[in-house]
């Protein structure tokens, strides 16, 4: 299998993932096709040569904000949700779809892995993590500080809004 | 060079865009807005990594990162105003939203 049959297959699953993720009704299904979805582009990232990339969309996206958004559908008091008023008891049948996807992004990476053709084809046009670095603490640094803001400002307006309303929920002061 | 062609590259990227873009406008439950959202963001990120590997440069990676913080930051503050709204209006229906004033 050349790079770029593999390269389509994961874009096609990318596709139907989020497809899923858009047409769904149950919330949580939504979330697990978000994270095959993601999953399946940071496959596509590792394919095009840039697997830090690859690795910061598993970690940031797939791991970190999709948590984010699992504690706060906890938090969601979702009664309109269908979970409640389907059967709940429907075996595999459930996960099949976010499973099968995920099981052909295995089978993908497993393939890209143990093949050294494309290992040597994959090395060729590879951009590593040293030269993203050396050029974001360098010409982007400016970016780099405006993100921390951008982190610091989003940090302290997560925390405002999310704080209880009312009078006496400031802590201490009211 | 890339084995990948740039072109099919954008495609994906424009396909990925699409659906994202029909989540936001189609979809009532802001929860899902913020999916959808989610998904154009990453698009987005296909397209950037993607020239970024033609041309052999690293700064596609450094506008990845960078709309990693942003949609980090985005998510935040979105689900933090969802967490809001859903204590006010008990539902995630964004047409309720339209009785707000000023």
């Amino acid at each position: 299998m050349t790079i770029e049959l593999m390269f389509y297959l994961a874009g096609a699953v990318a596709v139907l993932a989020s497809l899923k993720v858009v047409t769904g009704k149950n919330t949580i299904h939504a979330l697990l096709y978000l994270v095959v979805s993601l999953l399946a582009v940071a496959v596509c990232f590792y394919l095009m040569g840039a697997p830090f990339a690859a690795g910061l969309e598993v970690i940031v996206y797939a791991g970190a904000i999709l948590v984010l958004f699992v504690f706060s559908v906890m938090l969601f008091n979702l009664n309109h949700d269908e979970v409640l008023f389907a059967r709940q008891s429907q075996g595999l049948g459930f996960w099949a779809g976010p499973v099968v996807l995920a099981m052909c992004l295995l089978a993908l990476l497993v393939n890209i892995i143990q093949s050294a053709d494309i290992q040597d084809k994959l090395t060729v046009n590879l951009v590593d993590a040293k030269q993203v670095g050396i050029l974001l603490y360098g010409p982007y640094l400016l970016a780099v500080e405006i993100a921390s803001f951008l982190l610091l400002a989003g940090l302290i307006a997560g925390y405002h809004y999310a704080r209880p309303e009312g009078p006496g929920s400031h802590g201490g002061r009211s | 060079m890339t084995a990948i062609p740039l072109n099919h590259v954008l495609i994906l990227a424009c396909i990925l865009f699409s659906i994202g873009f029909i989540g936001v406008i189609v979809r009532k439950n802001t929860l899902f807005i913020l999916m959808s959202l989610e998904i154009m963001l990453n698009a987005v990120g296909v397209a950037f990594i993607g020239a970024g590997s033609v041309w052999q440069q690293a700064d596609g990676q450094i506008m990845f990162i960078l709309i990693l913080s942003l949609a980090a930051a985005e998510v935040a503050i979105g689900l933090a105003l969802l967490i809001r709204m859903q204590r006010r209006y008990q539902s995630l229906d964004i047409d309720k939203l339209s009785e707000m004033r000023g």
